[in-house]
């Protein structure tokens, strides 16, 4: 077998806790189907059979009861549950599962909806024997007015130096603006190595890693490392050129235990003769100018693939959760308005809006650019418009939704007029009530 | 031309012959003439015409005609077509008419009342001898027929003799270069289809890569891939289908990380190694059985990505004599076992040992002063002049490159690495620089049976522009590249590589962009040719030096040693 997915799907949301409060972050509805489903239906596409998902208990319970929360997948899933309270990050995680590892994996953020072709990802994987794969993708801007944010003030996020070599494949460089107190440094030996780089500022990472099954390994070991992306793959990029990891010293004798850490992550990525034989006689080079062979005779190699065109979201804040609804029914075929869902006559329903199974859509409403989820219950002239309803709603007549949220079980009570807000899970919206928090 | 010649033999048939059968035949000759493009003379058209005015005639009096006469006829329609065939087209038609021939007899026979009852029975045995006869006539005939037909819409560009339909046995092209034959691809994605690995379903095949971009017309009977649609878009990711080592290797070939023919070997056999030590033997099979067929998805596969070359195609033969080779009462372990020491010790004997004796002889060849031209990047040439600077001798080298792989640069950074003086030049500076010249090293791809070289492109030029310059020219190969096949130009058998290499931007244009919107550019990029032995001086492998006619009594030599 050559590689096993692991889903990561036991984060928190932090940063949407008015959605995660009550629903947890991988069950949330994206167009009426789990957050999760997405990179399961992605990694279905692909080809694999198996994959391990780390979850909570609260999550698994979900799934095997509630179905309509069941992702609805084919592939074999193997649960893992981890505690919810522990500050477990994903590192650890995968610490967790170190015995049912047994070859190469590839870590899927259960937030990720992308259309990503993956073979271009898992290709620069195995063409260049590299210890780590990894996924981004340009930035979005998110344009649209995201309900329950006074104002359109947002918090500046810190940004990621990426730094990629000429051909655009090879990782040089990772740092988050965080840790840079006192302005970027880049190592001499980097730039001696790769004397073109480019850094770039405005991508997005995919949280989708190809990992050696000599990193896990190597994580059993070094049990500081807790979070993939915040701690290891900072560590992986800057181990290429780290000095210790080209010297040619075979045994070393020091009790340092970062060194013999190091041994063990270098002699399991170091090829066997053979393969090294056939590098020494192949007439290619992935740099020229400088007189080393290929990589530069390191062994270990970090890898990103930058998409430019395609859908890639993580869905981890309240703007990119709205930007998911709204691009989600590309990825999948079924029809927008679900068999069963009743719908009368004599509504509008937009061509670009979802309406979930076993919904009511009662006369004279409007529904435009907006998802209704599963066996929700919209009455007469509501006029529903770039909002998102999940399940069990009930929207009384003459109720007006606009640029709004309203999470599972709430009752939007008569002619209520919403425009921009968040209505939280089983809440009561009085009738005849209008708010707008637009302007703070 | 030759259906031309048909067609008077068939007169002359005809002629001698009037008989309503005729009738049909000829029709279908001017058809096939017809449709073939060539016009009637007057002759023809007037026989034409005769024709049918028999045919009119005959139909009328077939009713009357006693079995006798249309016995007779017969008959004589059989030794016609017993008689030597000049052609395969006149020997397909007659073959139709032999075969109603008997069929309006017995009409005839039954509505007529027959006029001698008593000399019926011995008149129906010659009959049933004669129809016999003439159905075995027509049966080789339509045969041949057949087997005279598909040489013709074969390869394109290759001129295919007449003389086919003198043979009974018609040799078949390989498939790799009939790319433009839509009946070869079929039968291609048909087999592979077939070559699933044992016990899978049926929804898991190898896939088959597609063609990109326009060719030129010259090679248009050969694959041209991309290098930006790789095969593994077509496979599911954590591959089952092929063993992970394979697609790994089936990658490094497409993208060119692992080139130049040893490389690609060593390669190659370092996979085999992984796919035997992951192997386990099926229930209720054998081992060396199972494997082989094991094996032929992967290679199948390996082609797609990158058309197989001579030294891994021995490599290939090599092992899956070695897995036939296996008794069947060996246990698996013992058998695998067995199977990686013999990919160590070829590995060992054919490639690395070979470099070492090889490097020996061509040490004798190199003398203090000189001044030696080598062309691209083979792996062997390098190795011999690093081990020539170990012994100390005093040369310089000249490295001559061309685009688009620009492979000499890799050469002339492994030279100045050692230490060695170089200076490099492009291939259009070769005549200026070969007056400095007192040697040519060249590497090799394979060594044809007929003693052409088959190396990079650009080889041929240099060999041929230093025998204009009288500089000796020396090519070193292992033995293990020398191949049975036999070509003498670069067109029938080559490897076409992604045309998009060829596109160069420079101070910011780049003019080749939408190459594909243009509707009547094409282009090239070869990757082999071949250099007649009259350029080559001495070829050095580790059997010694040989001349390159020498080649076919190597091969001769290795198939009785084994």
């Amino acid at each position: 077998m050559e590689l096993q997915a692991v889903l990561m799907a036991a984060g928190g949301g932090s940063r949407m806790t008015d959605l995660t409060y009550s629903t947890p972050k991988p069950m949330l509805p994206v167009g009426n189907k789990p957050l999760m489903w997405y990179p399961l239906n992605l990694l279905e596409r692909v080809g694999f059979e198996e994959v391990i998902v780390i979850t909570t208990k609260e999550v698994q319970k979900m799934m095997s009861t509630d179905p309509k929360m069941k992702p609805d997948v084919k592939m074999k899933m193997e649960v893992v549950c981890v505690p919810e309270d522990g500050d477990m990050g994903t590192a650890d995680a995968l610490r967790h599962i170190q015995q049912k590892i047994k070859t190469d994996i590839l870590v899927v953020s259960c937030d990720l909806i992308t259309d990503v072709a993956l073979h271009e990802v898992v290709d620069l994987f195995r063409a260049h024997n590299a210890t780590l794969a990894m996924l981004m993708s340009k930035a979005y801007e998110f344009t649209e007015t995201v309900p329950g944010q006074k104002g359109k003030k947002r918090t500046a996020e810190q940004r990621d130096f990426v730094g990629v070599d000429q051909s655009g494949k090879r990782l040089l460089f990772m740092a988050n603006e965080a840790d840079l107190e006192d302005g970027l440094s880049v190592r001499k030996s980097i730039i001696r190595k790769h004397p073109r780089m480019h850094i770039k500022t405005g991508l997005v990472d995919a949280h989708l890693y190809c990992l050696k099954k000599a990193v896990v390994d190597f994580l059993t070991e070094n049990k500081s490392i807790s979070s993939i992306r915040g701690e290891l793959v900072p560590y992986l990029v800057r181990k290429q050129f780290s000095n210790a990891v080209n010297s040619q010293k075979v045994k070393d004798d020091s009790e340092d235990q970062t060194q013999k850490n190091n041994e063990k992550l270098l002699i399991s990525s170091r090829d066997e003769s053979l393969l090294q034989l056939a590098q020494e006689r192949s007439c290619w080079n992935d740099h020229r100018g400088d007189m080393c062979e290929a990589y530069h005779g390191g062994k270990l190699r970090c890898y990103v693939h930058i998409m430019d065109q395609g859908l890639c979201y993580r869905v981890n804040t309240l703007a990119a959760y709205i930007e998911a609804n709204r691009q989600a029914p590309k990825l999948f075929d079924e029809p927008p308005v679900h068999s069963s869902a009743a719908i009368s006559e004599r509504c509008q329903v937009g061509s670009d809006s979802i309406i979930g199974a076993q919904c009511q859509i009662a006369d004279k409403t409007s529904i435009k650019r907006s998802t209704i989820g599963v066996s929700s219950t919209v009455k007469e002239r509501v006029k529903v418009t770039n909002s998102i309803v999940m399940h069990g709603v009930t929207i009384e007549e003459g109720c007006n939704i606009q640029g709004s949220v309203i999470c599972s079980n709430a009752i939007i009570g008569r002619g209520a007029d919403l425009k921009y807000c968040l209505v939280g899970n089983g809440q009561r919206i009085e009738p005849e009530v209008s708010r707008d928090q637009r302007m703070g | 031309m030759c259906n031309s010649c048909a067609f008077y033999h068939f007169a002359a048939v005809f002629v001698s012959f009037n008989h309503l059968l005729h009738g049909f035949e000829k029709t279908g000759g001017i058809e096939r003439a017809k449709s073939e493009g060539k016009e009637l003379t007057k002759e023809e058209k007037q026989r034409l015409r005769k024709e049918k005015k028999q045919q009119k005639k005959n139909k009328e009096k077939k009713d009357d005609r006693a079995s006798q006469e249309s016995g007779r006829e017969k008959q004589g329609v059989s030794s016609a077509a017993s008689a030597p065939q000049p052609s395969a087209q006149s020997a397909a038609q007659k073959a139709p008419s032999a075969v109603p021939a008997p069929v309006p007899v017995p009409a005839s026979e039954a509505p007529a009342p027959a006029p001698a009852p008593a000399d019926k029975p011995a008149k129906s045995k010659a009959e049933l001898k004669a129809e016999r006869r003439a159905r075995q006539e027509a049966e080789r005939a339509s045969k041949q027929g057949k087997k005279g037909d598909p040489g013709q819409p074969g390869a394109a560009g290759k001129p295919k003799a007449p003389a086919s339909e003198l043979q009974p046995v018609v040799k078949r092209l390989p498939e790799h270069i009939q790319v433009d034959n839509p009946d070869v691809l079929k039968k291609l994605a048909k087999k592979l289809e077939r070559q699933q690995t044992p016990g899978q379903n049926s929804a898991k095949k190898i896939p088959l890569r597609l063609d990109y971009g326009y060719k030129v017309s010259l090679f248009s009977h050969l694959h041209q891939y991309s290098r930006k649609a790789p095969l593994t878009q077509q496979l599911s990711i954590p591959s089952t289908v092929i063993h992970p080592a394979i697609v790994r290797l089936g990658l490094q070939y497409s993208q060119g990380i692992v080139a130049g023919s040893n490389a690609r070997s060593v390669a190659l056999l370092h996979a085999f190694r992984q796919v035997i030590r992951d192997y386990t033997t099926p229930p209720n099979e054998e081992l060396s059985r199972d494997l082989v067929n094991r094996l032929k998805p992967y290679i199948s596969f390996l082609n797609q990505c990158r058309p197989l070359s001579a030294s891994m195609g021995n490599a290939i033969k090599y092992i899956k004599k070695e897995i036939s080779n296996i008794p069947s009462q060996c246990k698996e372990e013992e058998a695998k076992s067995k199977l990686l020491h013999c990919i160590e010790w070829y590995i060992k004997e054919k490639i690395i040992l070979a470099a070492k004796a090889i490097a020996e002889s061509s040490i004798e060849k190199i003398s203090d002063g000189d001044v030696i031209l080598i062309y691209g990047c083979s792996s062997l040439v390098n190795h011999i002049l690093c081990e020539a600077f170990e012994k100390s001798r005093k040369f310089r080298v000249i490295v001559v490159d061309s685009r688009p792989r620009l492979e000499g640069r890799e050469a002339l950074r492994r030279l100045v690495q050692r230490g060695i003086s170089c200076t490099y030049v492009l291939i259009s500076a070769v005549s200026y620089i070969l007056p400095e010249v007192s040697k040519v090293f060249l590497g090799a791809h394979a060594l044809l049976a007929n003693g052409y070289v088959m190396s990079r492109v650009g080889t041929s030029q240099i060999a041929l522009v230093a025998k204009a310059f009288n500089v000796p020219v020396l090519v070193c190969c292992e033995t293990y590249k020398f191949c049975e096949r036999v070509q003498t130009d670069s067109f029938v058998s080559n490897e076409l590589d992604d045309p998009d290499d060829l596109i160069v931007t420079r101070k910011g244009r780049t003019q080749l962009e939408n190459w594909q919107q243009e509707p009547s550019l094409g282009l090239l990029n070869l990757v082999y040719d071949v250099t007649p032995p009259d350029f080559v001086d001495l070829v050095i492998t580790e059997l010694g030096m040989i001349p390159c006619t020498s080649v076919p009594v190597v091969l001769r030599v290795k198939n009785v040693d084994q």
